[in-house]
């Protein structure tokens, strides 16, 4: 298993496409179908975060009447939460850092040619892109998109009844979700093939790029995750159309029967967060593995502890799958399992703290480069940090009676789920650009990205947590109705102004990306002199990635300022180091 | 800019941590008998979180700056792998830290949910459904009666909207009220039930939270310390009126809470 020759490489490569359709539409070429990846989760970062505008806006000015979209209604307002969280978490959060970047610079890193099955990969890509049509189409129908939040916890999820929205506007939220499931395990499949079965001679598991073991792990993740989500979507499914009760118990609805009894509404959050508490590695494992090779390559070090990083995503992988019972503390579940799952949790907090001391103790006796990837690779340090501390607080049932279901739990998984693994998604376009598009991007631009980025954020998240602490609920469309909410307000009025600010920044991001495309710096082959096998070929790479030949490993994927070396560093297909240690 | 980064990094750690020193914003003051141990713990949580905080970021900005890239006078890259010893020490201290917190709660939370209430205590069932709480009380016979869904009322609200059964005996003296009223320093028995979607009972000054989920009746217990009028929320997204599912808690003398509860059985007679 470890390396192959090329016979199993060659019997995948596949002549170079002609004509536009099989080019760039319906491609079997990795590193089209990751553009796509980019570009799909792009569009879907820009929706999803028009919808936390509008959130924002109804959050302190209740009664305002919007241009075009006139009044935000209480259930327009949990429709726009629920839309935000499910776009954000499937088609950004999971869709660019997996689907884009993995799919382009996985088998370039391991020195294939392609993705073990062009075809599956292909057909992944267009199921993705289906699902993502699915779920805007659920705006649009009768009644609108559904109100029943990104969780979509039965039976508010699986009545027609329960609430505007919850008609067809929740049938298609469903399917478009089992639509994604099936295109994210046909990637997982090959993800995992590919990694196993493509590597280049001499590029041993334990000399990949530690954002190929993300990808690896992320993918073995995806396929044990979405396979249950898909199934409970399709009890779902069931249960509001066909009669079952798999998650409705015997219910009133306005004290009217609904039909349904004798089915359990914990059965769906334990199914749910069987894939929903993975899903969150899902989303950040990629990110860490770009924030390791960043940290490398920028410090001009090898990474600190390659082996204690490997074994931490690969722990973070394994308890990943044992913690889900977090997220139901208050649930009703038995409080001797809570305590369990509670530590476990606090468990899983030693590999993340593993990974934050190697990334100091990378930077520690660096040279440290600020490139613009870099500066990202920094900021997602800083904001792991701050996500992740206040974990232990809700990984606590005895904190958790107070803070669940408040403003810090968003405050929480913002900062590492979301605003974290962005910044990683970042860190990896500026970094990766120059290799996909030929060209560099603007320096100065991509610095007040930045700043505007990571400050901005701050101002937006850090005070959640107060406001979660001082009680304020998550999912309250308006504060009017509470009294002691009243005190909150002005905070809340701060964290919306911030965000006008942040969002204003990301256009910064939009006009670099777009007009660097065409008008940027011709980009070397290695413009950030990094030891990674895509820096070794041309720019942008040619179809089969190598130019008919296939790279040789003989380093480690991190050697930088090696003693008696010629340069300071030494790419991965250099000759073979001696006595590196 | 490494220089900036520092600041930056520094500014961000200091003005977040400010505000929760200064306790800008916190947890709003207890009065239940938890809220002591619950409160502590929370503390002493935060003091050490915030030790590892304020020292990752302080650490953070000061190593970008400190090893920035300084052309031909930076010093050599130390060229090194990592350090076993060191990621060893790393690893067992965090693991004392994480699992070693958790086990301190305990009691805490065995206090809070392993026990059953005691036999004095004060019975009150509570209904969630959109979008009201009602709270029941099971009378002078001590039993609760019976309900059907079948003859749920919503509209109607109060024993209606609970679809007592007027065939059961028992439920014959149930005193239905829309506000919460208990008697202060006494064991409050809460049993939680919903009538469609999932809720939440959230009284946030005595530290209690905990679904009401459909088809389940979770029994759960609270001791009230202090008199006085407490909001109660919903805390679980039930749909498009979950934000105004608004109700009150009454703690009152003992005195009082017996003069409330037998002027409400009496409106039975």
């Amino acid at each position: 298993m470890a390396t192959h020759d090329f016979a199993a490489q060659e019997s995948h490569a596949h002549a170079a496409p002609q004509g536009f359709i099989r080019k760039w539409v319906f491609s079997l070429d990795h590193k089209v179908i990751g553009l796509q990846y980019y570009f799909l989760a792009l569009a879907a970062v820009f929706v999803g975060m028009f919808l936390s505008l509008l959130m924002r806006i109804h959050l302190i000015w209740p009664t305002a009447t919007l241009p075009l979209l006139g009044d935000i209604k209480p259930e327009t307002y949990l429709t726009l939460v629920t839309m935000h969280g499910t776009i954000m978490v499937f088609f950004v959060l999971t869709t660019a850092p997996q689907g884009g970047f993995g799919n382009y610079f996985l088998p370039i890193q391991i020195g294939a040619p392609d993705m073990a099955f062009p075809v599956l990969n292909m057909l992944s890509f267009w199921t993705t892109f289906l699902g993502f049509v699915v779920m805007i189409a659920a705006f649009f129908v009768a009644g609108g998109a559904p109100l029943h939040g990104w969780t979509g916890y039965a039976p508010l999820s699986a009545l027609q009844s329960a609430g505007p929205g919850e008609g067809l506007g929740a049938d298609l939220w469903i399917i478009s979700i089992a639509i994604f499931c099936i295109g994210a395990l046909m990637g997982a499949l090959n993800f995992i093939t590919t990694t196993l079965d493509m590597r280049a001679k001499g590029m041993t598991m334990m000399r990949m790029p530690l954002t190929v073991w993300a990808w690896f792990v992320t993918a073995i993740l995806g396929l044990l995750a979405f396979g249950v989500l898909l199934s409970a979507g399709i009890l779902l499914l069931m249960d509001r159309n066909l009669g079952t009760s798999f998650f409705v118990p015997l219910v009133t609805i306005n004290g009217q029967l609904t039909g349904h009894k004798g089915g359990s509404p914990l059965l769906w959050q334990h199914l749910f967060w069987f894939f929903g508490h993975p899903e969150v590695y899902i989303a950040i494992l990629p990110a860490m593995g770009m924030c390791s090779q960043l940290l490398s390559v920028f410090s001009r070090k090898p990474i600190f502890g390659y082996k204690a990083m490997v074994y931490a995503i690969l722990a973070i992988g394994f308890l990943g799958f044992m913690v889900w019972g977090h997220h139901m503390f208050m649930s009703g579940m038995s409080p001797y399992t809570a305590f369990a799952f509670s530590i476990m949790t606090m468990g899983i907090g030693v590999p993340s703290a593993i990974k934050t001391f190697n990334w100091l103790g990378t930077l520690w006796g660096g040279r440290i480069r600020f490139s613009s990837p870099m500066l990202f690779a920094i900021g997602f340090v800083s904001l792991f940090v701050s996500g992740g501390i206040s974990g232990p607080f809700l990984a606590q049932p005895v904190l958790d009676i107070q803070l669940h279901d408040t403003a810090f739990v968003p405050a929480h998984f913002h900062l590492i789920m979301g605003v974290a693994s962005i910044f990683g998604i970042f860190a990896a376009t500026y970094y990766w650009f120059p290799k996909m598009f030929g060209r560099m991007m603007n320096e100065t631009l991509a610095r007040w990205h930045f700043f505007i980025s990571l400050i901005g954020t701050y101002a937006v998240f850090m005070p959640m947590h107060y406001a979660g602490m001082a009680g304020q609920p998550r999912r309250y469309s308006q504060f009017t109705e509470v009294h002691y909410l009243a005190d909150l307000i002005p905070l809340n009025k701060f964290i919306t102004f911030a965000a006008f600010v942040t969002i204003a920044g990301q256009l910064i991001f939009v006009v670099n990306l777009f007009w660097s495309m065409f008008k940027g710096p011709k980009a070397s082959d290695n413009p950030w002199e990094a030891t990674t096998l895509e820096w070794t070929t041309a720019t942008p790479p040619p179809h089969d990635n190598f130019g008919g030949h296939t790279p040789v490993v003989h380093n480690g994927p991190y050697e930088y300022n090696v003693p008696g070396a010629p340069r300071d560093y030494v790419m991965q297909n250099d000759p073979e180091l001696k006595a590196a240690h | 800019m490494g220089l900036i980064l520092l600041v930056v990094i520094w500014l961000i750690t200091f003005i977040s941590t400010y505000f929760f020193i200064a306790k800008t914003w916190w947890l709003p003051v207890g009065a239940s008998a938890s809220t002591a141990g619950i409160d502590h713990h929370f503390t002493t949580t935060f003091i050490l979180m915030g030790i590892v905080f304020v020292a990752a970021q302080v650490a953070l900005g000061y190593l970008v700056w400190n090893y920035r890239d300084r052309g031909s006078s930076s010093s050599k890259v130390a060229y090194s792998h990592g350090n076993t010893t060191l990621e060893v020490v790393w690893t067992l201290l965090t693991t004392v830290l994480f699992v070693g917190l958790n086990l301190a709660t305990y009691n805490l939370w065995a206090a809070e949910r392993f026990d059953p209430a005691g036999a004095n205590a004060v019975r009150v069932e509570v209904t969630g459904m959109q979008f009201a709480w009602y709270f029941r009380y099971p009378g002078p016979d001590g039993k609760f009666g019976a309900t059907n869904p079948e003859l749920e009322d919503a509209s109607a609200g109060g024993e209606a909207a609970l679809g007592l059964d007027p065939k059961d005996p028992a439920s014959k003296d149930d005193v239905v009220t829309g506000t919460m009223v208990v008697p202060v320093n006494r064991e409050i028995e809460v049993i939680l039930r919903a009538h469609d979607v999932i809720h939440s009972f959230f009284i946030p000054q005595m530290r209690f939270k905990q679904d009401a989920v459909p088809g389940l009746a979770i029994h759960m217990h609270f001791t009230a310390i202090q008199t006085g009028e407490f909001e109660i929320l919903c805390a679980e997204l039930c749909g498009l009126g979950h934000y105004k599912m608004h109700g009150m808690l009454k703690v009152v003398s003992p005195d009082e809470y017996d003069k409330w509860l037998a002027a409400r059985e009496a409106e039975k007679q």
